[in-house]
């Protein structure tokens, strides 16, 4: 038996050396014989009846394969939570860039051309594009009320804790829309044999997504559909749900056509018809006593979910349940819901509603501060969460988390107390202003309440012949390292070299469903499930008399051998159970939210330039508690990345939206932050352990995604002394807040205390 | 336009990539990057935005590095192309694709091939870089996954060894 723990080890990335030489196979690297490629003809408005489709005469239509709503041989869905969303609209279009038909030509310059010359003709219908217009029921474009989904998380008596409060601190809060913005566009290539029936190879996070979604499209069985996950060039949640509406049109074509289609979106196309972070509206109204103690609260979290159901409920249902942070409740009511406009459906992005509501938190914890006239770190120890407390949902803290030592851990870190004063004692002259900020939240891994029962996830480990082991999952790598991390957990549970154990390309011919690869649960659920298998392996050779319970690689491989000789195939299967002690309430949306939550405080230096009004951040401080770290590079690159986009979404990416169609589809007009705008960003874990993750781990994923937005608008308004309470908050919003903060000045010289 | 006369727009080219002389029928205005990709089967180089944003298609012309998206199959007639496929072309790792490796500063990969050409480029001109020189040097090419904190590690360490070799 190997001496040294894998697990804990950084391992050579197992996809890498494809990656860093340019083999690694990607959908669009793909080319199959006879290869058609196809292109999709898009509404043009926000909502309105389609009266007439009309073909261009300058292009030769017999050389085009057209497929229409009339093509879909099943039930015209993209199949989901609710299967509210077309493939191909029919007569009816609800937002901008909605599927109407598909072209496909063996020559993929004519394309373009040919969607061009569709004109499609329209009774245009009135529109709503904010969450306003929405809730004001001016047009009822969804269901009854224009709501797809609401909760109601109630706990304690809020109405008696705002009668004894000292303070009542109201604030609202917005967050815009965000492009994951994977540098990799979405595609996917379809075939059809009329004998097998389809196979799609594509960019994906979700085998079986895609998988349930074309067999209701086609109605065909399980086994006449296949799908299979190529290497995909980064996702963040954008290919979760979207990838389901690709694979029908490509299957579409391919099946009308006879031959393999191929559908590669380009950068305009991708970013302005596919999923966003959902834009949000925060209210928070809360009671405060006079020594700073979080009495109870009202908070209110509205979502725009663009116009179909999409993954809006179980998104608003990650944000209403992180809407309370890592704070400690006595009483609060949080109402949440999702609302229909007429844009493209938002969808998954990395953190999933919860980046939204915390940033909400985050910023109203500052403002409590300042009423109650406290520190922004006094106000965040006064209410932490505690071990033995409860979080909103009723789910009691079971884990030692200390989070008031994490707190000034990060403030040590970042020498948070000395920059502080220097900043404020510094008579700030010249142009440049700085500031410092902090936000303490938490992140809860795996599917919410009782998703991970309905999941019931399943996980093969086969051991052959030649002693190889493999691993059986539908969890996908798209660069968080999911194909690593699983092989040095096999590895581990089996004592054998991270060198011995692989892991199967993700085909739903070939490996059980295993769940889709999001919600921060592939590492700690899915991982557990590649221990248990594992150790059923090593249990089944020892019950056979195979092996001894200690060996050497070369003992297992020819225990692997003679098990394979005499009784063929070997593999072991594990389904996820739910533990006892993981109980949720559906309906009252009580108990315990999540399995396991990773914990972070993190520190935000920024300096403010008054000539361009541009924020830069100069020094980022990231600590956080996720149980154990498999994988010291990995997870230092999961954290590094997600705070890198949570800059974006703070400080620089803004969707312009014009009639519901985001106007800067581009890479040139909708910014992301390049090398030279990102500072040192220092990360530290902390490892308390996890009984429900494989060796102790949490999962992180996402957690980095919603601490530094109000982190860094904190430290701006330190900086500045203006509250900001939107993001993404851009130079121009500086100087008109900066502008009208001086006008109120020059009004009333008087009124108020700034130096 | 049907197939038959567009071949008739098509002129010769001759080049160099990756140090094997090619010759090739192409449209004038075809994008290097095309060529590369469908005619030479070098699926290395990457798209992510086709307008010259994102570095992904970046390969080396005469030794400049440039994003082969915005290039006109014309514009390399008779220039030496090199591109990922050329830096290991034994299937030995260069230091600077090993520094990539251990450093996590390849997440997705698909930015990996113009990064690293990038980062060629400019460890050819200045073999132990600065980290500001660093992150100037890798502006030009975005990268979604890692922050890039990785990459300039990479950088860092694969001057530190020797890149080029």
């Amino acid at each position: 038996m190997k001496n040294n723990p894998i697990v804990g080890a950084s391992v050579p990335r197992l996809e890498g050396p494809g990656k860093v030489t340019g083999q690694a196979r990607y959908v669009d690297d793909m080319v199959l014989p006879d290869m058609l490629y196809g292109a999709t003809v898009r509404s043009r408005i926000p909502r309105g009846q389609i009266k007439k489709i009309t073909f261009g005469q300058e292009i030769h239509w017999n050389e085009f394969v057209i497929v229409t709503s009339k093509d879909i041989p099943g039930t015209n869905c993209i199949a989901l939570i609710e299967d509210d969303q077309p493939c191909l609209a029919d007569g009816i279009v609800n937002h901008p860039e909605e599927p109407v038909l598909l072209l496909a030509h063996p020559d993929r310059h004519l394309l373009a051309k040919a969607a061009d010359a569709v004109t499609l003709e329209y009774d245009p219908l009135p529109a709503l594009f904010t969450m306003e217009e929405s809730e004001s029921l001016s047009q009822i474009i969804w269901g009854s009320d224009n709501t797809f989904k609401s909760y109601l998380i109630e706990k304690g008596d809020v109405d008696a804790a705002f009668e004894s409060a000292d303070h009542i601190v109201e604030g609202e809060y917005t967050t815009g829309a965000q492009e994951q913005l994977y540098i990799e566009n979405n595609g996917m290539i379809a075939a059809f044999d009329p004998q097998h029936g389809l196979t799609v190879w594509g960019s994906l996070q979700c085998p079986y997504y895609v998988h349930k979604a074309l067999m209701k499209l086609f109605g065909f069985p399980a086994d006449r559909v296949r799908v299979v996950q190529m290497e995909t060039g980064g996702a963040f949640g954008g290919k979760e749900e979207y990838p389901s509406m690709i694979a029908a049109h490509a299957a579409l074509l391919a099946m009308k056509s006879g031959k393999p289609v191929k559908i590669i979106y380009d950068r305009m196309e991708d970013m302005t018809a596919t999923t966003k972070r959902h834009p949000s509206r925060t209210r928070h109204r809360t009671a405060v006593s006079k020594d700073g103690k979080i009495l109870g609260g009202e908070i209110d979290f509205t979502l725009d979910g663009g116009a179909y159901k999409t993954l809006s409920p179980v998104v608003l249902s990650r944000g209403a349940i992180h809407a309370g942070g890592a704070y400690y409740w006595p009483s609060v009511r949080i109402r949440a819901k999702a609302v229909a406009t007429n844009a493209p459906p938002h969808g998954a992005f990395r953190g999933f509603g919860a980046p939204q509501s915390l940033f909400a938190l985050e910023r109203h914890m500052d403002r409590i501060a300042q009423v109650v006239g406290l520190s922004p770190v006094e106000i965040r120890r006064h209410n932490f969460l505690q071990p033995g407390q409860t979080t909103t949902t009723g789910q009691t803290i079971n884990e030692e988390i200390d989070l008031p030592k994490l707190l000034d851990r990060a403030l040590e870190l970042s020498d948070y107390h000395a920059k502080k004063e220097k900043f404020s004692q510094e008579i700030q002259q010249g142009n440049i202003k700085k500031g410092i900020g902090i936000a303490a939240f938490l992140h809860g891994a795996g599917f919410t309440g009782s998703g991970e029962r309905y999941l019931g996830s399943i996980v093969g480990v086969e051991a052959c012949a030649d002693g190889r082991v493999r691993i059986l999952v539908s969890s996908t790598e798209f660069g968080q390292g999911t194909n690593t991390v699983l092989c040095q957990i096999a590895a581990e549970a089996l004592g054998l070299r991270y060198e011995d154990v692989g892991i199967a390309q993700p085909d739903t011919q070939e490996v059980p469903n295993s769940g889709p690869t999001v919600a921060s649960r592939t590492v700690m659920v899915v991982g557990k499930l590649v221990q248990s298998a594992a150790a059923g392996i090593r249990k089944t050779l020892t019950a056979a008399g195979m092996l001894s319970d200690s060996y050497s690689p070369e003992e297992f491989r020819a225990a692997c051998s003679s098990y394979v000789a005499k009784h063929g195939q070997f593999r072991s299967f594990a389904q996820y159970e739910q533990p006892d002690d993981i109980v949720w309430d559906e309906e009252k949306y009580r108990g315990s939210a999540y399995a396991a939550f990773a914990w972070a405080v993190y520190v935000a230096e920024v300096a403010v330039d008054l000539a361009t009004y541009s924020v830069t951040v100069e020094d980022f401080v990231a600590l956080q508690e996720v149980g154990k770290v498999l994988h010291p590079v990995l997870a230092k690159g999961q954290i590094i990345g997600g705070v890198a986009q949570a800059i974006g979404f703070a400080l620089y990416e803004k969707v312009i939206w014009e009639q519901g169609r985001m106007q800067n589809g581009q890479m040139t007009n909708y910014i992301m932050p390049t090398s030279a705008d990102l500072p040192s960003i220092r990360v530290y874990f902390e490892e308390l352990g996890n009984a429900h993750g494989a060796y102790g781990a949490k999962g992180i994923g996402e957690l980095p995604m919603d601490g530094p937005a109000p982190a860094i608008v904190n430290a701006v308004e330190d900086a500045l002394h203006v509250p900001f309470n939107s993001i993404p908050l851009l130079p121009e919003d500086i100087f008109d807040a900066l502008a009208e903060s001086a006008q109120v000045e020059n009004a009333l010289p008087a009124a108020r205390g700034r130096q | 336009m049907s197939e038959s006369s567009r071949d008739r727009t098509k002129c010769e080219l001759t080049f160099t990539v990756n140090g094997k002389s090619e010759i090739v029928r192409a449209h004038p205005m075809e994008r290097l990057l095309d060529l590369l990709r469908h005619e030479l089967g070098l699926t290395g180089t990457k798209e992510g935005c086709g307008e010259g944003e994102c570095g992904s298609c970046s390969v080396l012309i005469d030794g400049l590095l440039v994003n082969s998206c915005l290039i006109p199959v014309l514009q390399a007639d008779g220039a030496s192309i090199v591109t990922i496929e050329g830096l290991a072309p034994d299937g030995r790792l260069q230091n600077l694709q090993q520094a990539f490796l251990e450093c996590g500063a390849a997440q997705c990969g698909i930015c990996t091939p113009g990064m690293i050409l990038a980062a060629h480029y400019l460890l050819d001109k200045k073999p132990q870089p600065t980290l500001e020189e660093i992150r100037e040097g890798l502006s030009g090419n975005l990268c979604r996954c890692t922050g890039y904190m990785q990459i300039i590690e990479a950088v860092a360490e694969a001057g530190r060894r020797g890149a080029a070799t």
